[in-house]
């Protein structure tokens, strides 16, 4: 067996998962506090208000990753639920339903970001936008596989009735979104297209920043919630009962 | 024992379901008598104003079908899941998403059809110009089997809960969406006099699409259901 196909089954064992997760997971909250740092200084001081905008366009570089942020974990659930499907490994069962919440509170932030910059800027908190409406569609769609997933009592099945609804949506989604869009719009377009983007590079590359900070802010996040319901899942098994012996050790020793 | 043609056990379970339909007639009113109720609130919360009941007419016919099919889709597969019929099924030999078919169509053909039918008498109480009444039909007709086709994966996906039906409307409502954009718009675009060819095309692309994916995924959801 080569070396990758040993690390793909390895990855496989919860008891392994728990321990590599858990030793990459700092490195993560590394990456996104730094790059946050980064991204928000540069974001908040160092680039320009918009001509139009003024200072409210500060407010897009969260908005906008974070928009960016709950597409993309929802078509991560879609791959993540389709892996669990069709191969029945556990760990993307767990991965599969621990983004989920991630990818909800990525949406609500999107939203409510959204509304505080449409304020001044449009006047008005909410509109039937499409570009919102299909957010907030994105919204109920992520609920439903939470509610889904939450109704059954084996977590097993849960999981793959969560990643079925996933996989459903996902399909669904593509279709709401240019409905959506063809019914209503009042959004700005968008400003990145196959020909590079509309944006100058002052203004970018806070944007830019903060898109990675967020998904090294999801990867962290993510890996801490799979090892937890892993961790719960596997209560009664050995390996489970010794890392819980071992925390319970290292925290009497303190 | 021999299996039987893919023919012979469909037009056998359609068989079976519209005696069951018929023998159970007072439960299939419901969600009819349902749907009269609901448009029959519009007009009491709005006001009578014909004009205000014109305009919002595509969109309240259409939301009541939506909330009258999921209505109906609950026990869907319910008894049969509850009765082990479901398992016997499965068990059958026979491809499950054909099966999962031949109850979406007996499904539309006893709930959906009903809506279509009673549609011109909607219309009519929410004064909804002629012209859109025909276009109403139309997208009825090419709608309603999509409402059942979706909302048959969101029932299987229910079906072993004990309290399934309200979480069915969460699943399946988000997924109506585009039907519902585009339905109206073609009625309302009637009604302008403009051209609504191309929304009506939109939902018969919906339903191929629905009518060849969603036995499919229907049938998995099944098999969840009943592991």
């Amino acid at each position: 067996m080569n070396r990758f196909m040993l690390f793909f089954h390895k990855t496989g064992s919860p008891p392994w998962f728990y321990g590599f997760a858990g030793k990459l997971i700092p490195w993560l909250w590394a990456g996104f506090i730094i790059l946050t740092a980064i991204g928000l200084y540069m974001g908040l001081v160092l680039a320009p208000p918009d001509y139009q905008q003024g200072e409210s366009v500060r407010i897009m570089y969260v908005h906008v990753p974070a928009a960016w942020m709950s597409m993309m974990i929802y078509a991560m659930m879609a791959v993540m639920g389709f892996i669990a499907l069709v191969w029945r490994i556990r760990i993307m069962e767990v991965m599969m339903i621990s983004s989920a919440p991630i990818g909800a509170a990525f949406t609500v932030i999107a939203l409510v970001s959204g509304s505080m910059w449409g304020r001044p800027t449009w006047g008005t908190y909410w509109v039937w936008d499409a570009r919102m409406t299909s957010e907030l569609v994105l919204l109920f769609l992520y609920i439903g596989v939470i509610a889904l997933y939450n109704a059954y009592d084996e977590p097993r099945k849960a999981a793959k009735a969560a990643s079925l609804m996933a996989i459903v949506g996902a399909v669904n989604l593509p279709i709401i979104h240019f409905s959506v869009l063809w019914w209503n719009t009042l959004h700005q377009g968008s400003s990145f297209s196959a020909d590079g983007s509309s944006i100058h590079a002052s203004m970018l590359w806070p944007l830019l920043l903060m898109a990675f900070a967020f998904k090294f802010y999801y990867g962290a996040n993510l890996l801490s919630r799979a090892r937890l319901r892993l961790l719960k899942q596997d209560h009664r098994k050995r390996w489970a009962q010794e890392v819980i012996a071992e925390g319970l050790l290292a925290g009497g020793a303190k | 024992m021999s299996r039987p043609a893919l023919s012979t056990a469909f037009m056998a379970l359609l068989r079976r379901d519209f005696l069951l339909a018929y023998r159970r007639r007072a439960e299939l009113l419901q969600p009819l008598v349902f749907l009269l109720v609901v448009v029959t609130l519009f007009p009491l919360g709005v006001g009578p104003s014909p004009q205000l009941l014109a305009n919002i007419a595509p969109g309240v016919i259409w939301i009541a079908a939506l909330l009258a099919s999921v209505l109906s889709l609950d026990s869907l597969f319910r008894s049969d899941y509850e009765d082990g019929t479901l398992e016997q099924m499965v068990l059958s030999g026979q491809p499950l998403a054909l099966i999962a078919l031949a109850r979406i169509v007996a499904h539309w053909l006893v709930a959906g059809l009903p809506i279509v039918i009673l549609s011109p008498v909607l219309a009519l109480w929410m004064n909804l110009p002629e012209e859109g009444v025909p276009v109403l039909l139309k997208s009825l007709v090419i709608g309603t089997p999509v409402l059942s086709l979706i909302g048959a994966i969101g029932a299987a996906l229910t079906v072993s809960l004990k309290r399934g039906g309200q979480l069915l409307s969460l699943l399946v409502f988000p997924l109506y969406v585009p039907l519902l954009i585009l339905a109206t718009s073609a009625v309302s675009s009637a009604v302008a006099g403009l051209p609504y060819n191309g929304q009506l095309g939109l939902i018969l692309a919906g339903l191929i699409g629905a009518l060849t994916l969603a036995p499919f995924a229907t049938a998995t959801a099944l098999k969840l259901s009943l592991s």
